[in-house]
């Protein structure tokens, strides 16, 4: 009995072992060095990982306390499938997210740590960034780190060559989408078959013919799907689908941007690293943006799309509970919202914009400085439209939505109809 | 001989079973059934209790009674799709490639020229993962830089294959047929070569033709492997998920239920409750096939 008793125990303690997540199972050990700062990092990719790296280095350099951080780097994708769990279970004391709503709704679950004594420090953040950091009672809870807009991208010298210039207004859009089908040219790259790229050009569409007000209030589940103004967006849209590469829902937004690399394409609607990924390294100068253009006098081109990645305590990590470490870690906090801090990160990794106005940028190239010059003008910045709502409305709702809209245009009734019965339900359940 | 008779008699009745035996028994039963109701049985009765509540994964459990499978039936767009992307499936490899894999293995057995070379080709797909097939089917049906629109040479207006939600389903059918034919075909040689050839010689003493030798006279004797083949086909189109998840994670005309059982509990959105309703209806439809598949098999027994 005393053997089978055994194994029981072995098997339960298999299952134990087994079933929390990747996450929490590398994360475990005693409370110890108040002076080492756990933090989990989503950052998988080599590029960044390695910037990072070099970020980290140069704080425990120039700690005169010998602060240590411990890295602990998951695979970008698995870390934000098991944020929940993560979060939940045994986090590391800092971790990278992103700003807006997605970090808004871990705040009001009381999973992040309070950061608002800090932020009374922080300078060089603008108010539109201190927003983004602040949750819904309020208090901050994010630090900002870099970001990369979205905007209308292009080969300069392809535009030299035709000589076409950027459009401001929606009508000067078109009529150089024209101009560019005279000249054999796919005016706009599209891609949809990952889901996610073709939400940056609702969002424009979105925040150019409603404002950016309107936008978030949608975004929040306050506003109805049904009503005239979202069904003017998927109307304006429907407008420049003929302009667009067909056939974007079996495209990924590599080979989009690739066929812009190849010039076939005239423009893209992306975010700063895609064309930046797909464009080798001596043709790296030749990418150029415009800002979304112009559709309702009102609203102007005040809105910028710009996701913000940054960091944030766990409230639910074990080690800071204790004071010293939980002091470390805001010590590092404060020295990751520092120009300096972004500086040696940027230097790794130059398809961001670093967010304090204070940081160098001498060693940016004219596309970052271009982009900082866009972001800073904005009035209102936008994160993107899965960083702006419920997770579970933007990938199970939003994907299909935009999928069959892009396949059917013409039925854009079903369509919000579709969307507000089903954001209905899931605004409704509040877990 | 005489020890076997002598253990026999000692096992006669049920209440022989020595102390030891027990233990062995106990240790041999018990391990297996613990592990089972903890791996197995476990998670499927949390899933069938979370399929009604509004479970986010953070908080309270609220319960919410039917609501998940009203809103299912109603309200989600993907949701039929992917049951007849399913059927399909099933349709798909049931009515075209398992019965081709059947073919194929009779023409193998009968021993046409380079049978060996053309049983290892067939064979090949099958060493690979379904979701390796998706990554290969990108590269032949990509609109843009796929093989298959270079060899059509069809550049002005290029089909495209994987983005049209009226296509793309019968492409990954093709790319996932690939390989099931030559799992098929496998397992029908092993069966043929089982057969005995003397039924064989002496159907056609009995003046059988081959069409006749085949389908009143092999095909009989194949019914153990025909059971396992309509098993492995079932089973193969229910838990369809791997191919179209590397193809465009199950989204645009390629849902299925697994896919859309993941998107909702795996991942950020964590509609623990939503998506666990759509686990309840998979294992419902799982356990209809199981349970008709039980039930023909006790029959069978039973009749021999």
């Amino acid at each position: 009995m005393s053997r089978r008793n055994l194994l029981r125990g072995a098997a339960v303690g298999a299952g134990a072992v087994a079933l929390p997540s990747l996450l929490t199972a590398c994360s475990s050990g005693p409370g110890g060095d108040p002076k080492t700062i756990r933090m989990g990092s989503n950052s998988s990719d080599p590029v960044p990982k390695k910037a990072f790296a070099d970020a980290f280095a140069a704080y425990e350099k120039q700690s005169t306390a010998g602060r240590k951080i411990k890295v602990n780097t998951v695979d970008h994708n698995t870390f934000q499938e098991n944020i929940n769990r993560y979060l939940q279970g045994k986090p590391d004391d800092v971790f990278m997210w992103f700003a807006g709503y997605r970090m808004q709704f871990f705040a009001k679950k009381g999973l992040l740590l309070d950061i608002s004594d800090l932020w009374k420090n922080y300078q060089g953040f603008s108010q539109a960034l201190k927003d983004q950091s602040t949750g819904e009672d309020g208090k901050q809870y994010f630090t900002p780190y870099y970001y990369y807009p979205w905007a209308v991208f292009h080969r300069k010298s392809l535009f030299a060559q035709h000589g076409y210039t950027a459009p401001k207004t929606l009508d000067e859009y078109i009529a150089l989408a024209k101009q560019m089908q005279k000249d054999k040219l796919v005016p706009i790259a599209f891609c949809d078959k990952d889901g996610w790229p073709a939400m940056g050009t609702f969002d424009y569409i979105n925040m150019r013919t409603n404002g950016y007000d309107f936008h978030k209030s949608l975004m929040a589940g306050k506003e109805a799907w049904t009503d005239k103004r979202v069904k003017d967006v998927f109307d304006t849209w429907r407008s420049l689908l003929p302009y667009c590469q067909p056939a974007a829902n079996g495209r990924t937004w590599q080979e989009a941007a690739t066929s812009l690399q190849q010039r076939k394409t005239g423009m893209a609607v992306f975010g700063m690293p895609h064309p930046g990924q797909q464009f080798p390294k001596a043709e790296q100068g030749d990418i150029d943006f415009f800002p979304f253009p112009e559709i309702n006098p009102e609203h102007g081109q005040d809105a910028v799309e710009a996701p913000i990645d940054g960091f944030l305590l766990a409230k639910k990590s074990k080690t800071l509970k204790n004071k010293k470490t939980l002091e470390s870690a805001k010590d590092l906090l404060t020295y990751l919202a520092t120009p300096k801090a972004e500086d040696v990160y940027l230097a790794g990794d130059p398809n961001n914009v670093a967010v304090n106005s204070g940081a160098s940028t001498s060693t940016y190239s004219d596309l970052q400085k271009k982009a900082v010059e866009l972001v800073s003008g904005a009035k209102q910045i936008s994160q993107f439209l899965d960083r702006d709502t419920r997770p579970d409305f933007a990938s199970t709702v939003m994907i299909p939505a935009i999928q069959s809209f892009i396949n059917n245009p013409k039925d854009v009734d079903g369509l919000v109809n579709g969307i507000e019965r089903q954001k209905k339900t899931i605004f409704a359940t509040e877990g | 001989m005489s020890l076997t008779s002598a253990r026999r008699a000692k096992r006669r009745g049920p209440r022989r079973f020595t102390r030891r035996d027990l233990v062995v028994l106990g240790v041999l039963l018990g391990i297996p059934i613990l592990l089972d109701i903890a791996i197995v049985w476990g998670p499927t009765l949390a899933s069938v209790v979370l399929s009604f509540t509004s479970w986010d994964g953070i908080g309270s459990i609220h319960w919410v009674g039917t609501q998940n499978y009203t809103n299912l039936f109603t309200n989600y767009p993907p949701f039929w799709p992917a049951v007849r992307h399913n059927l399909m499936w099933l349709g798909f490899l049931g009515l075209i490639a398992t019965p081709f894999g059947l073919l194929l293995a009779v023409l193998i057995d009968r021993g046409v020229r380079f049978s060996r070379f053309y049983q290892s080709t067939i064979y090949m797909p099958v060493v690979l993962s379904l979701a390796i097939v998706g990554f290969i089917a990108q590269l032949i049906f990509s609109r843009d830089q796929g093989v298959l629109n270079a060899v059509l040479g069809n550049k002005d207006n290029p089909t495209d294959w994987l983005g049209d939600p009226n296509l793309n389903i019968w492409m990954i059918l093709i790319a996932a047929a690939w390989r099931h034919t030559g799992y098929v075909m496998i397992l029908y040689l092993a069966g043929l070569k089982a057969v005995d050839p003397t039924l064989k010689e002496a159907a056609a003493i009995d003046g059988a033709n081959d069409r006749q030798t085949f389908f009143r006279v092999v095909f009989p004797t194949l019914r153990p492997v025909n059971v396992i083949v309509g098993v492995i086909t079932v089973i193969e189109s229910l838990r369809a998920f791997d191919i179209v998840y590397a193809v465009n994670h199950g989204r645009n005309g390629l849902e299925v239920l697994s896919v859309l059982v993941t998107d909702n509990i795996i991942g950020e959105a964590s509609r623990i409750g939503f998506g666990s309703a759509i686990a309840v209806v998979l294992l419902a439809v799982s356990m209809g096939f199981v349970v008709t598949y039980l039930v023909q098999e006790i029959r069978g027994e039973k009749n021999r």
